[in-house]
Order: C-alpha cells, then sequence, then structure tokens
C-alpha cells in the first residue's frame, strides 16, 4: 500500500466492494415510493432548483447563447418571487470567460467541462493544459472526464494519476470526476472507479457526461453514494455527487433527494455536496412549482425555453 | 359437459396510445335501465387528465405537420375499422338502453359521419381561406391552422354518436384532444379508443378517459397547456365555470349545447372543424410590377 501522505492510504481498488446488482435495483427503487406532502414538495422542488447545474454543452454554443443560458440562472421565472438562483452554469472552457462576465458577482459558480470533453481521448498534458486554461478563465468548477478505456484495461493507477494531476492544475477549483457510467457497464466497475477517484482527490463525482446513453440512473447513483458514505468513515471527508443526464422531471429529482437524504443525510442536502447536471429539469421544476402555487397545470408556452 | 365463463372485457382508458388503468385506481360500475351493471369502468383523476394532456401536446406537432390528405386517409381508415366491429357497438348500446333497430342506425350514422370529415379534411382549408384586399403593396392571405390541444367533455345523453361527431371535426383539422366519455354510457367510448388505436391514428392524438364530469370539468377547463374545450350540455352552472376557468390562458370555450347528434341536417358540418382553428394572416411584400398593383 502506497501512502501519500499521514491521513490518506491508498487501498488496492482491484479490492473494492462488489455490487450486488439485484439488491441495488431494488433498494434505489424503493426510494421511488416515498409519500412526499405538498409543503415538502415545494420545498424539495426549490432545493432541486438551487442544486442545479444549468448546462450547455453543445458543439453550436455561441457566447450569445452562453449569455443567455447566464440570465436564465439569474432569473429563472420572475413571475415567481423568491425563488432561489441555479448552483451554476456548465459550459465549455472556451465559453467561461463569457459566463463569468454575464453572472458577474451573483454567486452562481462557472462549472467548466475540461480535459478533452467528452471522450477524453487526449493526451496528459493537453488535458491539463485544457484544465489550466479554463481555471485561469475563472472557472470555479472543472468538470473532467477519466480515461474509460485505461480504466476498462485495468490501468486503474493510470486513472488515479491523471486524476491527482488535474487536481493539481485545479489549484482552487472544485474537481467534479465524470465516470460515465453508460460505458463502465457493471455496478462493481462503478464502485472502483468511484472509490480511484475520491481517492485521487475528487471534491465531486459525477456519473455522466450527458453524451453517451444510460447516463444517470438511481441504481448507478446509489452506488456512488454508498462509495461516498464509505469514504467519509474511512477516512472523514465528504465528498460531493453530481448525477447528471437524463434527469428532466420534477419528481424524478425528488426521488433523488429522497435517496441522498437516505444514504448520506443532511448535510449533503445542499449545493455544495450535491448537484443536478441538466437543462431541462429547471422548466419542469419551475412549472411543478407554479402549479403548487396557482393550482392550475402549467404549460411550456409560458416559461423561457432556455 | 361444462359451461364456459364468459371472458369478460376491462374497461381501461386511453392516454397516449396505450390502455392504462386509471392512475388512481378507482372505478365505478354505471348501470342500464334494466339495473343491470354495465362493467367496472376507470374512474379517471385529474393528473390522468394531466398525463393525457401531456401526450396530446406531444402528439399535436406530428398530428398537424401531416399532409391533410394523409389526415384523411387516416380518419377513413377508422371509419372502415368501426365497420367491421359493427356487431361488437351494436351490442354495447343495446346494453346501455337502445333498442336493437336504434344501435344500428346509430353505428351506420357514426361511420359514415367519421367519413363526412375524412372528406373535409383537405378541403375545408380552400373554403376558408382568403386573399384579403389591403391598400399597400403587399399579398395579403388568410389560412385556418389548427389551435393545439382541446379538451372534450363528450356528449353524456349519447354513447357513440356523440362522442364520434365532436372527436371526428377536432382531429380533421389538425388538433389533438383529450376526451371525457360519457359518465353513464362508457362502453362505446372505450372500445372506440381500441378501433382508433387500430387505424393509424399516432398514438396521443385522440387520449380518451371515463369518469365524472363533476369531477374533472374544471381541470379540463383551467389547464393552460389546453387550447379550447368543449362542453355539449345545458348546464348553466358547469358553463359558467368553463368560462371563468378558460379566461386563465384565453383558451376558446365552445358550447354545443341542444344539438342533436342523430340529425344529420344539423350535427355535422365543417364549421364543427373551424371552430377550433386559428386563423393566420400573412403579410406577404410584393413589388408593384409595371401597371399591376396590389389589387386583391
Amino acid at each position: 500500500m502506497a501512502v501519500i501522505n499521514q491521513t490518506l492510504a491508498i487501498p488496492d481498488f482491484s479490492l473494492s466492494p462488489r455490487i450486488d446488482h439485484v439488491g441495488v435495483e431494488e433498494r434505489a427503487s424503493r426510494f421511488t415510493k416515498r409519500s412526499i406532502k405538498a409543503e415538502t414538495k415545494v420545498n424539495g422542488l426549490k432545493l432541486t432548483l438551487n442544486m442545479i447545474d444549468l448546462t450547455t454543452l453543445e458543439g453550436k454554443d455561441t457566447n450569445g447563447k452562453v449569455k443567455q443560458l447566464c440570465y436564465k440562472a439569474l432569473h429563472l421565472h420572475d413571475a415567481y418571487p423568491g425563488l432561489p438562483t441555479v448552483a451554476a452554469i456548465c459550459v465549455y472552457p472556451s465559453m467561461v470567460s463569457v459566463a463569468k462576465k454575464a453572472l458577474g458577482n451573483s454567486g452562481v459558480k462557472v462549472a467548466a467541462v475540461a480535459t478533452a470533453f467528452p471522450s477524453g481521448q487526449a493526451p496528459r498534458r493537453v488535458k491539463i493544459s485544457d484544465t489550466k486554461f479554463a481555471v485561469d478563465n475563472g472557472a470555479d468548477e472543472i468538470d473532467m472526464v477519466i480515461s474509460r478505456g485505461k480504466f476498462l484495461e485495468g490501468e486503474y493507477s493510470f486513472v488515479f494519476d491523471e486524476i491527482a494531476a488535474i487536481k493539481e492544475a485545479c489549484g482552487n477549483a472544485r474537481l467534479k470526476v465524470i465516470l460515465e457510467t453508460g460505458e463502465l457497464v457493471t455496478y462493481d466497475k462503478v464502485r472502483r472507479a468511484s472509490d480511484i477517484a475520491m481517492y485521487a482527490g475528487a471534491d465531486f463525482i459525477k456519473t455522466s457526461t450527458g453524451k453517451v446513453s444510460p447516463a444517470a440512473t438511481m441504481p448507478v447513483t446509489l452506488v456512488m453514494l454508498e462509495a461516498i458514505r464509505d469514504f467519509y468513515y474511512k477516512t472523514g471527508k465528504m465528498i460531493a455527487m453530481k448525477p447528471a443526464g437524463g434527469i428532466s422531471k420534477s419528481k424524478l429529482a425528488l426521488h433523488y433527494l429522497v435517496m441522498l437524504q437516505e444514504t448520506l443525510g443532511e448535510a449533503w442536502m445542499n449545493n455544495h455536496w450535491f448537484r443536478f447536471g441538466a437543462s431541462s429539469l429547471a422548466n419542469d421544476v419551475l412549472m411543478q412549482l407554479e402549479k403548487e402555487r396557482t393550482g392550475v397545470y402549467q404549460s411550456a408556452n409560458y416559461f423561457s425555453i432556455d | 359437459m361444462s359451461t364456459r365463463v364468459e371472458v369478460l372485457k376491462t374497461y381501461k382508458i386511453y392516454i397516449g396510445g396505450q390502455f392504462p388503468r386509471t392512475e388512481s385506481g378507482r372505478y365505478y360500475s354505471p348501470k342500464n335501465k334494466r339495473g343491470e351493471s354495465l362493467a367496472n369502468v376507470c374512474l379517471s383523476s385529474r393528473k390522468d387528465f394531466r398525463d393525457a394532456v401531456g401526450a396530446a401536446r406531444n402528439a399535436f406537432g406530428g398530428w398537424s405537420g401531416r399532409a391533410a390528405f394523409n389526415r384523411a386517409q387516416i380518419l377513413y381508415r377508422i371509419a372502415e375499422m368501426l365497420e367491421g366491429r359493427k356487431a361488437q357497438f351494436i351490442d354495447e348500446l343495446v346494453k346501455q338502453n337502445a333498442s336493437a333497430k336504434d344501435a344500428e342506425r346509430e353505428v351506420n350514422l357514426s361511420i359514415d359521419r367519421i367519413i363526412y370529415y375524412a372528406g373535409w379534411c383537405d378541403k375545408f382549408q380552400q373554403v376558408f381561406s382568403s386573399v384579403n384586399p389591403v391598400a399597400s403593396s403587399h399579398f395579403n392571405f388568410s389560412v385556418p391552422e389548427p389551435t393545439g390541444v382541446v379538451s372534450i367533455i363528450a356528449p353524456q345523453n349519447s354513447s357513440l354518436i356523440g362522442l364520434v361527431s365532436v372527436i371526428a371535426p377536432i382531429i380533421a383539422g389538425g388538433n389533438t384532444c383529450v376526451v371525457l366519455a360519457s359518465e353513464d354510457q362508457p362502453l362505446c367510448a372505450v372500445t372506440f379508443a381500441e378501433v382508433i388505436n387500430s387505424s393509424d391514428v399516432p398514438g396521443g392524438v385522440v387520449n380518451i378517459l371515463t369518469g365524472k364530469p363533476s369531477e374533472l370539468i374544471k381541470y379540463f377547463a383551467e389547464h393552460m397547456d389546453v387550447n379550447a374545450i368543449i362542453y355539449c350540455e345545458k348546464d348553466d352552472a358547469n358553463k359558467k365555470l368553463i368560462q371563468e376557468k378558460s379566461a386563465l390562458n384565453v383558451k376558446r370555450a365552445i358550447f354545443y349545447d341542444g344539438v342533436n347528434w342523430l340529425d344529420e341536417e344539423k350535427s355535422q358540418s365543417p364549421y364543427f372543424i373551424t371552430d377550433t382553428q386559428e386563423i393566420k394572416t400573412t403579410w406577404h411584400p410584393i413589388e408593384t410590377v409595371g401597371s399591376a398593383k396590389a389589387g386583391y
């Protein structure tokens, strides 16, 4: 066992716990059966809004699109007084300075996907300079992708070192490590990748890029949350979680919050420790909040498009 | 030899091309005049309605974007399918108080009515479009376009012909709809959903719920994503409710009270289509060429 400092002993990742496939899916489906009363639902929906990383990661992104998204982050639905803002805007590194300027000192963070997102197929020096570019432009958070190919080949040390190197390049920015669980296939591998990321210095572990299907699912998120819990018990260090992709309905978001509460507890129930990577979720949450406020089912026509 | 036990049909609702049970798990048992229970029928909830509107909204783009001629073909197909299941409908109508003779007449009339609107699908636009005279160099024309999602409380005193008469013109015009069947005579509505489902009508274009208008009218009238509502009774309190709630998003409130759906003269016309159409007017700049002017 190698030791990188006094407190953190690096375990043998090939010995990461095996996951009970049936058990974890059954457990995850239980979270969807909780009865949530109206007032709690409204609180949960507002919390959900506050946890969203409003995301645009398209080849066709323009400065205008990013500015528009930043405006939306600050003005989710002005007709509804007292709404929180989203947690962050998630963009490509080239858009960081635009987003940073548009958001000003609003408190909404700028997250940048770096390290040759979404494939991660680039040499390490390119990934590091990609990261540094984003950080130099003012990114508060970096979303990196792991080298899934190397991971699947069993090159765990390579993946570990890469995450550690990016973490170093991040400086004060918080690092989210995207496992791209849709390409890892089994829960065992998700758990192993989670362990590697956390020991290597991740501040967040994140399910997916949103470019691969399946993206975030409840069972995969549960496996990662349990990895966070075990890591916390072992080291006393809290790690944040970000499911991303495929969460577009309020109801599903509430199920995730139930899962978070029942797996990690109250301390994680805020946007420092939990995020939703989503773009269309915000509008659905807003429509549900308006439904609760007015008692009338809403139409997408009355909400901003992006 | 043992006697065979008849296999009874489960009457379910129709949402987005699927036949789910109501999410509420509730049911009711309407009776005919002889006091016999017709069936255990889904008592739909507002959430079923919400889901149905979602399905109708999703289906609207594709349905309204189809060629009018293709919509005509599909409506014609509904009539063909209905013809093939005539006996079943007659049987259900007889169960719901009709005489055999009246039942057959109602089914025949329903088939003919669908054919009637199938014919209008690609013709009403021409009849109701116009080229308008304007005083500037513009080519100015108006065309009807479907309004969107229409919620319908089907005529309560009829099981089949009323239902068909309100659905056909709505979908002929390119709208999608959510229909609440007759509370006391819901059998034909569910069977008609099966006809729709086997007639190349895309899922979500027609959604049929069963249940109580008294519970659901409010939601049919106030949903912000519904563009028009059709109500066929004379109940003034309900009409007032519908008009008030419709004001929320200025949806069209259309009342067909006092229509005798069996009367071929008065219960079918292209105006039933245009009631749920919006008129779009386009101003297209033109040059004045030579002595020609925008003279329309």
